[in-house]
């Protein structure tokens, strides 16, 4: 009975603030029609400012550091809220500016009046929440480290949060990277399969949070993706036995799929695509649950541009599937680490075949 | 530029690569040097205890085992040792005593013995002492009879010969 009441409370709620989200967005779409697509998109998206929200359609969000190399100027350091300022009085901050045609990337107008992307290092929103990344982990290894360091093996197992860290820890070790790539090799890559893991793991996590220190969406970036699945095709290729080699270049196959050499290639080709697959899972996986939980946010707003009561009865829908997604995303978050690491993981062990017993 | 048409996550960033390829590179240097490495060996430290520890304990429970074993067979042996002491002690308390008595009957009859031969030259010389005292008075009494009969002469000589002839059948018989 109180869970119940629990429940239509906390529903009442959601689509009271949905109802005033709702009051709020209509202000503005009288003003402009909203487009899903671009709306969607701009929350996935990075930024050189982190949005933390809208009040009185006035933007309160944290300027970041833009780090760029003019074409002649050489490097500038300032902060984005300049751009900005730039921008409100049709002005451009040293030659630079937010091109809308480019994402919003940062662009420089050449006195020619091209315009070029420079080169841009700036700590933009991503970069901020993987370096939060960087020391979250780093805070809770240390800590579990400096625990550890004060015992030693004859003490008693940890419990708490040190022992859930070294439950995962020990699961993903064991289960994970010495299951996948076998007892004689697994040291060798434990430390960076583990890091690939937990730095996944808790960018999702962070992703899945919806207001200042979390929300960026950090793996769902092809970027990021993309240096994650290099990292694992470097470390598959670079330590590869000769065996590995031998299977990828002359395999065990007839004669005649050899000299056109018709395996060979698509052994080659499996080089690339392995990481390739990687790269794409996490990425459209991470990308597609904030996709799908932006859009029945979307939703609320939508609806209440058509009216009041279908407004309310999908404020009701979104708020609940919202929930749920959540739940799913939270799940997806650790399924996707655990993927990416034990695929990692049978690759590196592909790679490292022992002499075929023939 | 194609890359237009793509969304912003999906095209290169330079710049995100950039300091993710340093992030990551921080990340996975601190991890791997002071993170993982001593958790996972602290793990296997501790496994190798346990296992170390179930061995320890297996054999220390063998041991246990087999010193009661030994404990129960050395008490099984004392025990019969204890049985035979026993026994031997008993025979030769037996032997003993027996000896004992034997010697003291011999002994008593040799006392008795002795005793018996002391009391007999005792008698004798008792007898002896009381033939001689009896002699002496008899003498006396002799002389005070022969002292009273003196007075009258013929009544002494018969009287004197008469005792002597008295005394004399006496020592004959």
């Amino acid at each position: 009975m109180i869970s119940v009441l629990r429940t239509s409370l906390f529903i009442f709620m959601l689509s009271c603030f949905g109802c005033f989200s709702a009051a709020n967005a209509s202000d503005i779409s009288k003003k402009e029609e909203i487009n899903v697509s671009e709306f969607v998109l701009e929350h996935l998206s990075d930024a050189y400012e982190w949005h933390i929200t809208t009040w009185n359609e006035h933007h309160i969000s944290i300027p970041l550091p833009i780090i760029v190399k003019g074409d002649t100027s050489g490097w500038h350091v300032f902060s984005s809220s300049r751009l900005h300022e730039a921008a409100l009085h049709g002005r451009d901050y040293k030659g630079f500016f937010l091109s809308p045609q480019h994402h919003n990337k940062i662009c420089e107008r050449l006195p020619d009046g091209r315009v070029i992307r420079p080169w841009d290092i700036s700590i933009t929103k991503n970069v901020v929440e993987i370096w939060l990344v960087v020391l979250i982990l780093s805070a809770i290894f240390l800590y579990c480290s400096w625990w550890y360091k004060k015992r030693d093996p004859q003490s008693d197992a940890p419990k708490g949060f040190v022992g859930m860290m070294e439950m995962l820890v020990m699961n993903i070790n064991d289960e994970v990277i010495k299951a996948s790539i076998g007892e004689k090799h697994y040291k060798r890559y434990a430390p960076y399969l583990l890091t690939v893991f937990f730095f996944i793991f808790v960018n999702n996590l962070l992703g899945l949070i919806p207001f200042f220190p979390g929300g960026a969406n950090v793996t769902g970036n092809i970027n990021v993706t993309l240096f994650l699945a290099v990292g694992t095709m470097l470390a598959v290729n670079l330590f590869g036995n000769k065996e590995y080699w031998k299977e990828i270049l002359w395999p065990n196959v007839p004669l005649w799929l050899k000299i056109p050499p018709v395996m060979p290639i698509i052994e080659v080709f499996g080089i690339f695509t392995k990481p390739f697959a990687l790269m794409i899972r996490l990425f459209a996986n991470i990308m597609a649950g904030h996709a799908i939980i932006l859009s029945f946010t979307f939703v609320i707003f939508l609806t209440w541009q058509i009216s009041s009561v279908t407004g309310s009865i999908f404020t009701v829908f979104s708020a609940l599937l919202m929930v749920f997604l959540n739940f799913l995303e939270l799940l997806v978050a650790f399924v996707q680490a655990y993927v990416f690491t034990i695929l990692s993981s049978v690759f590196i062990g592909l790679s490292l075949p022992e002499h075929h017993k023939e | 530029m194609e890359s237009l048409n793509l969304p912003s996550i999906l095209t290169p960033d330079f710049g995100l690569l950039f300091w993710m390829f340093i992030a990551f590179a921080v990340v996975f240097f601190i991890l791997a040097k002071f993170g993982f490495p001593v958790i996972t060996d602290m793990v296997e430290a501790r496994k190798k205890f346990i296992d170390e520890s179930l061995k320890n304990a297996r054999t220390a429970n063998e041991k246990l085992a087999e010193i009661q074993t030994e404990s129960e067979q050395m008490l099984r042996e004392a025990r019969e040792k204890q049985a035979e002491i026993l026994k031997e002690a008993a025979a030769t308390r037996d032997a003993i005593i027996k000896e004992a008595k034997n010697k003291a009957e011999i002994e008593g009859s040799k006392i008795l013995e002795e005793a018996k031969a002391q009391i007999k030259i005792e008698k004798t010389n008792a007898l002896r002492e009381i033939r001689s005292q009896v002699a002496d008075l008899s003498i006396k009494i002799a002389e005070k009879v022969i002292r009273k009969e003196l007075e009258k002469e013929k009544e002494q000589e018969s009287f004197i010969l008469g005792v002597l002839n008295d005394i004399e059948k006496e020592t004959n018989s």
